[in-house]
């Protein structure tokens, strides 16, 4: 029982990175991105077409080297593309991410082909801690789930001391008024779609390096990313956190009853606080 | 055409000398939409005999479309007229699918019968599950709907009396001979399209319709003129789920075989949306324009997999970045054109 405790709240800290990037990017412009999850197995597939072309790089390294470049992709895709679909109707934001995801699927899927693959961790997935008790648990998932943490403190006080972080605030409570103030939203837009980008490169490495990616996986991690947000409670990233943590327990719990009904009794756990609690478990208006 | 006596009243402070009241005229339709409901009557007609003529593989191809372009009319109507954008139409899909197989198979009933009794079943299943997915909105409806239709998916792949993960055949059209079947499937698909065209175009031209609009545009102003928002709302999402079940109980009475992957895929939700955006959202002739161009892509283009695929989404990113309209709201503005009317134009 204490190991199904374990796994779960160790799944939950992989799926709190998942869900970082979605809520930052709902929280700053109300665009919900239907390509997260598939942003995640392209970050994935990038490490390990990265971590083959140059063997002797760890991939530590192979993730510092991506974040970069997902800066800049956010970057460009938010100022040129998703800026123009921003607005009171969320149907072009849906569209665009959704054909956005279509297409990096389907390229994935020509360049990698349908098998799914991992990124070569020179054995650290294997090596595990000894807790006190007996128990032991895996060295890859404490650290997924220690930089879960980190980057939800970071990010946390990103939005609460700095003055990016004010700014972000203030196009998500008024656009207009942010800019009378001098703000170029599109500016501070482009910004948070880049930090998202960072997150969900991190969390595709570790997706990569804990288990497989296959280009058809991306819905499913967008639905995992979406309860965790939902579970939790908009507007808080600790609350996303939480939700993630909720989730992962809820999987864990409904793998160890059967094998075909974790991800089943995770998609009932979300809905279950949605009839219960719509508004989340830690429901917070942020700043 | 229905006629309507008005009286407009100005402000009292504008004229000192009330005015005489001006005889107004409400027009809902023009030329092209009553040239269009003949040439229509006269499609429908010949498209009625086409079994005595026509070749088995055109009835295929024409059940395909059919369940293609109906499911992507109820899109249309649930997104571009109800605002409610969904990527969970799926669940309803394959909700009808899966009721017209067991009705079929385990209660006896005629499968060609259960196409619409399957239809009316997924609508009552629409009821409860709306009182859940309201109480997202916007974007997180959108994704919220499709965790809804995954439930649906892993539920029936856990169900083995239907087959469980590999799915299940339609034993109950057994000894029925293919003709037969082919050209009653055929008839059933030809009716399907007409009534659903019907049910959408009264629904949208009726006061329901109206207040429908006046919800898309501003759902606070829509209330406060008195309109019972949640209850219209719940209205179209179960009319678009009854459409989808519709199509889905047909696409399957044509497939014979049913499996959850198939019929809950998101790709069902994905090619409406295509279909939907590339004709033109919001108007009736956008999914009967997305429909042909999908079929005709499809018909030149799957071959190329994934490359048709990725060029498919490239296409509804372009479209929806450039082209808002899509192409028969680009026909509309530019020739005037407009089969299927639904505003109300005044004439002074």
């Amino acid at each position: 029982m204490l190991d199904t405790l374990i796994q779960g709240v160790l799944l939950g800290g992989l799926y709190a990175l998942f869900a970082l990037g979605l809520s930052l990017m709902f929280g700053v412009m109300r665009l919900t991105n239907t390509a997260q999850g598939d942003m995640i197995v392209l970050g994935g597939f990038a490490a390990i077409a990265l971590g083959s072309a140059m063997a002797f790089v760890g991939p530590v390294m192979i993730g510092l080297l991506l974040v970069v470049p997902a800066f800049g992709f956010g970057y460009a895709l938010q100022r040129w593309v998703l800026n123009g679909t921003l607005g009171r109707d969320p149907l072009p934001s849906l569209v665009v991410t959704f054909g956005l995801s279509i297409v990096i699927q389907n390229a994935l899927l020509q360049v990698f082909s349908a098998d799914p693959r991992s990124l070569d961790s020179h054995g650290f997935n294997t090596q595990s801690v000894a807790l006190p008790g007996g128990a032991a648990v895996g060295s890859l998932p404490l650290l997924i789930l220690g930089a879960a943490v980190a980057c939800t403190a970071a990010l946390q006080w990103l939005f609460a001391g700095t003055r990016l972080g004010r700014a972000f605030r203030a196009v998500s409570d008024d656009r207009e008024i942010a800019e009378l103030m001098g703000l170029d939203a599109r500016k501070v837009y482009a910004l948070a779609t880049a930090i998202a980008c960072v997150l969900i490169v991190i969390a595709g490495v570790f997706q990569a390096m804990r288990t497989t990616v296959a280009p058809s996986d991306g819905p499913m991690l967008l639905l995992f990313a979406f309860e965790a947000v939902i579970i939790g409670g908009m507007g808080s990233f600790w609350g996303t956190f939480t939700g993630a943590l909720v989730l992962g327990l809820a999987q864990q719990i409904g793998f160890r009853l059967d094998p075909g009904w974790g991800i089943w009794i995770g998609h009932l756990t979300f809905l279950a606080v949605l009839m219960v609690r719509p508004q989340g478990l830690f429901p917070k208006t942020r700043g | 055409m229905t006629m309507a006596m008005m009286t407009m009243q100005h402000p009292p402070t504008a004229a000192a000398a009330p005015p005489a009241p001006l005889e107004l005229q409400v027009e809902r339709g023009n030329r092209t939409s009553r040239a269009a409901l003949a040439i229509g009557i006269a499609l429908a007609l010949v498209g009625a005999t086409l079994p005595f003529w026509g070749e088995s593989s055109w009835m295929r191809d024409f059940v395909e479309i059919a369940c293609y372009f109906i499911f992507a009319l109820m899109w249309n109507l649930l997104a571009g007229y109800g605002g409610m954008v969904s990527i969970g139409q799926q669940a309803f899909f394959g909700l009808g699918g899966y009721a017209m197989l067991m009705l079929g198979n385990f209660a006896g009933v005629n499968p060609f019968v259960a196409v619409p009794l399957a239809a009316l079943a997924t609508a009552a299943v629409a009821l409860p599950v709306a009182w859940v997915a309201f109480r997202l909105q916007g974007g997180y409806f959108a994704i919220g709907t499709w965790v809804i239709a995954e439930v649906f998916r892993l539920g029936f792949a856990n169900m083995s009396v239907v087959g469980g993960g590999s799915g299940t055949s339609l034993t109950a059209l057994r000894g029925i001979d293919k003709a037969t079947r082919e050209s009653t499937t055929y008839w059933i698909a030809l009716a399907c399209v007409l009534g659903s065209i019907a049910l959408v175009y009264l629904f949208l031209r009726s006061k329901q319709g109206l207040a429908l609009l006046a919800i898309r545009d501003n759902e606070v102003a829509a209330e406060s003129q008195g309109i019972a928002v949640r209850r219209t709302k719940l209205a179209v999402y179960a009319v678009a789920a009854l459409g989808a079940g519709l199509a889905g109980a047909l696409y399957f009475v044509g497939n014979l075989r049913i499996s959850p992957d198939a019929a809950f895929s998101v790709n069902w939700t994905a090619f409406a949306i295509f279909m939907v955006v590339i004709g033109g959202i919001g108007r009736i002739e956008g999914p009967i324009v997305g429909a042909l161009i999908f079929f005709a892509l499809n018909k030149l283009f799957s071959d190329y997999g994934t490359w048709y695929l990725l060029g498919l989404g490239l296409l509804a990113i372009v479209v929806t970045l450039f082209f808002k309209q899509g192409l028969a709201g680009w026909v509309q503005q530019r020739y005037g054109f407009e089969f299927f009317p639904t505003q109300r134009r005044l004439r002074l």
